[in-house]
């Protein structure tokens, strides 16, 4: 029988309404108790000043592995992940090739193992080689371990093709995961459609792009009774026509990511590709209603959409280079800054965000501290200021524009099963 | 060859790089404008030759393709004695796989003091910035800013209307896709200039108006009010599909022809940043007529680029000094 305390921390469960210091006891990678009578154990973990809570899930990460290995593998994804405080992560099929089949989502189960970090769960494609026109085989890459279905950062266009997923999916109750955009709007476009956009010559992405295509989702969600979640909302409207949806009752959540809670599109004037996002940072307004829908519940997750790109992949003319920030490692302070120091969300509520909202997604049995669930728990310091320096990233890719900031809040140690895996053990 | 007195400098010129006209104060772009009036006057007085830029070397880098700015830089730099090296991205190592960062700092390290840079992506000059530590001149980026195409137009403005302060410049046609455009708005507006955008919706970028400009989708109700119009051309490489229906129908809403410049003003100024496209902005007989200035605004081209590379050659030596 191993044991392990972990003692003095601010212990918050969202799930089982708990906020108060006090110490956790697990027995064999499990929660055995929560304020324990006695706290004797073979290891004891000291969380003074330290805030104890589940460990973070992520419903969407790139890692890259099969095809782009020189921008992170499902090893040094996982180890990212564990690095900032995520115990499971979903990782979208968008590799070369594609999660799209059975054998490929055993692939990255097989992998995940063998990376002693976090866990790792395939997302499996929704059309075959995610060309938006044939169902891949669900059903088998549900048998091959997928969680859920995405076509990764592309958009289902084809309607009647989303309507079938919609469709075929609500046979396993698994959640379909898209990133809502009308392809014609968004073709060529690098950067938010407005001022600052026709200031910089750069091509916008209207807010439309995204608008029209939640409208559709939700109104196929409505014709099929399916489940939809849509993925790193962007737009004030996206918004309301997901709070809109919720109060009639359909299944359909979102998520946003933080770069979206904290940055907006005028910093994007000195053509730093590390701001270079998808969907695009936008205005004050669009920022705004993201942290109001957070707010009241119409997004009940916030996912880093982690996406690594290797230094020669970003470090190149605005318009050349591809979208998105390696989010992972830098996803609690930043949303610190954007949530919690200005006193936009409470602790638990934001703790939610991380952890119940995508385990209820995902239909994952993580996310809390039940007495029995596994001991997946991440201990940080809510107070902790630092500097975030892209060279430490334990992910292959630095591709962020937080290197240099100045944060709050830091990692102290990651468990997975009960067993720490963050920081190593050998650098510990 | 001469020595040859330069403009007096109330202002001095304090920056490395020229990207566009965006950051430029007012007293910045007179300083650059009379500094190319001075060199306009040597050249009438016979004065072509100039020693300033005696021992440094221009590079000029264009990663699109480009005859009138490309010469028009090359006898600049000539024309200052400076050395010079033109690399054009076709027949490159760019087409071997090299970064276009990884081109320039190849370019530099052959000993170049200022690099005239071209690029088809917004914001590529400003990149280099980052990683060379020679000055750079942006000669076109994406739909950015055209910093030397907006100065020549106003240079060729201000030598006929002398105060802009209230004038009003229309310009017509793809505002959207034109970095002419961009520089000519930042330019015109800080010299107090009324500046109308005159085109198709689909042509109007968003949010323009913050600008300080005006927007309307009607060139005959413009025109009367114009000073000078500028004809942009139509950008067919950087439009994505039809942003209108046929060059026709954009020709007969938006050309000027002899029957528009007959109900616009007497004196009105003709422009055209070129390469013109005949028949589609602008009619042959307007192209050569007595209003337009499109040779006067090649001509005038020379000076400000001399003026330019002067400036930034001259802040160039002293901060090493």
């Amino acid at each position: 029988m191993k044991s392990l305390v972990i003692q003095g921390g601010r212990v918050i469960d969202p799930a089982n309404s708990i906020d108060k210091v006090c110490d956790v006891l697990i027995v064999d990678g499990k929660v055995a108790a929560i304020d324990p009578a006695g706290s004797a154990a073979e290891r004891v973990i000291d969380a003074t000043g330290c805030i104890v809570s589940p460990g973070f899930i992520d419903c969407h990460v790139s890692f890259r592995e099969p095809g782009s290995e020189e921008d992170e593998t499902i090893s040094t994804g996982s180890r990212s992940a564990i690095a900032g405080g995520f115990t499971t992560v979903a990782c979208l099929p968008d590799t070369e090739p594609p999660i799209d089949t059975r054998a490929a989502a055993e692939f990255v189960i097989r992998q995940s193992k063998r990376a002693d970090g976090s866990r790792v769960f395939p997302l499996g494609a929704v059309t075959k080689n995610l060309k938006g026109e044939e169902l891949a085989e669900i059903g088998q890459l549900i048998h091959g371990g997928a969680v859920g279905f995405s076509e990764g950062k592309q958009a289902i266009a084809n309607s009647e093709i989303m309507r079938r997923a919609l469709q075929y999916t609500s046979m396993w109750n698994r959640p379909l995961l898209h990133q809502p955009c009308v392809p014609e709007l968004s073709a060529g476009g690098v950067m938010h459609e407005g001022y600052v956009s026709t200031v910089l010559g750069l091509r916008g992405i209207p807010a439309a792009a995204e608008e029209i295509m939640v409208r559709r989702d939700i109104a196929l969600v409505e014709n099929t009774e399916g489940r939809i979640h849509l993925m790193s909302l962007s737009s004030l409207r996206s918004v309301e026509e997901v709070r809109q949806a919720r109060a009639r009752g359909l299944k359909v959540t979102a998520d946003v990511t933080p770069h979206h809670l904290l940055l907006t599109d005028d910093l994007l004037s000195g053509f730093d590709t590390h701001l270079k996002v998808d969907p695009p940072l936008r205005t004050e307004e669009h920022r705004q209603a993201l942290i109001a829908g957070l707010q009241d519940g119409t997004i009940s997750i916030i996912a880093s959409d982690h996406q690594p790109w290797a230094q020669e992949k970003k470090e190149r003319e605005f318009d050349q280079s591809p979208s998105g920030i390696v989010g992972l490692e830098t996803l609690l302070p930043i949303c610190i800054a954007a949530l919690i120091e200005p006193g936009l969300l409470n602790w638990s509520q934001l703790i939610s965000k991380l952890t119940l909202g995508p385990a209820r997604l995902l239909g994952l049995e993580g996310g809390t501290l039940s007495v029995g669930a596994r001991a997946d728990i991440v201990i940080f310091d809510p107070q902790e200021h630092w500097t975030i320096d892209a060279r430490q990233f334990a992910s292959r890719s630095r591709n962020t524009p937080f290197h240099g900031k100045s944060v709050t809040g830091r990692v102290r140690h990651t468990l997975v099963d009960g067993e720490v895996r963050y920081p190593r053990p050998e650098t510990h | 060859m001469t020595e040859m007195a330069t403009a007096t400098e109330s202002t001095s010129w304090q920056r490395r790089d020229l990207l566009g006209l965006q950051h430029l104060s007012r007293e910045e772009i007179e300083l650059i404008l009379d500094q190319a009036a001075e060199f306009k006057r040597h050249q009438l007085e016979g004065h072509t030759k100039h020693n300033l830029l005696a021992g440094m070397t221009v590079a000029n880098l264009f990663f699109e393709p480009s005859t009138r700015t490309k010469t028009s830089f090359s006898l600049a730099a000539k024309r200052l004695s400076a050395d010079t090296v033109d690399f054009s991205a076709s027949g490159s190592s760019l087409s071997k796989g090299e970064t276009f960062i990884d081109t320039a700092l190849t370019i530099q390290a052959m000993g170049i003091d200022l690099m005239v840079v071209r690029h088809s992506s917004a914001g590529a000059p400003q990149l280099l910035t980052k990683y060379l530590n020679c000055g750079i001149l942006n000669a076109g980026d994406g739909t950015h800013e055209h910093p030397t195409q907006g100065l020549l137009d106003i240079f060729t403005v201000r030598e006929q209307l002398r105060d802009l302060t209230g004038k009003t410049i229309t310009l017509v046609g793809d505002i959207k896709h034109s970095r002419v455009a961009r520089s000519n708005i930042w330019g015109l507006k800080k010299l107090g200039a009324r500046v109308i955008v005159c085109g198709p919706p689909t042509l109007i970028p968003p949010h323009i108006e913050k600008l300080g400009v005006e927007v309307a989708h009607k060139l005959d109700e413009v025109l009367e009010q114009s000073d000078v119009i500028n004809l942009l051309r139509v950008q067919f490489e950087r439009q994505r599909g039809a942003f209108f229906p046929s060059i026709a129908e954009y020709a007969h809403l938006f050309g000027m022809n002899r029957d528009r410049i007959r109900r616009a003003k007497d004196n009105v100024l003709i422009l055209a940043p070129g390469p013109i496209n005949r028949g589609v902005e602008i009619t042959p007989d307007v192209a050569d007529g007595p209003h337009s200035q499109i040779l006067h605004q090649v001509t005038n081209g020379l000076f400000v680029r001399m003026s330019c590379l002067y400036l930034l050659a001259k802040f160039a030596k002293e901060s090493r000094a």
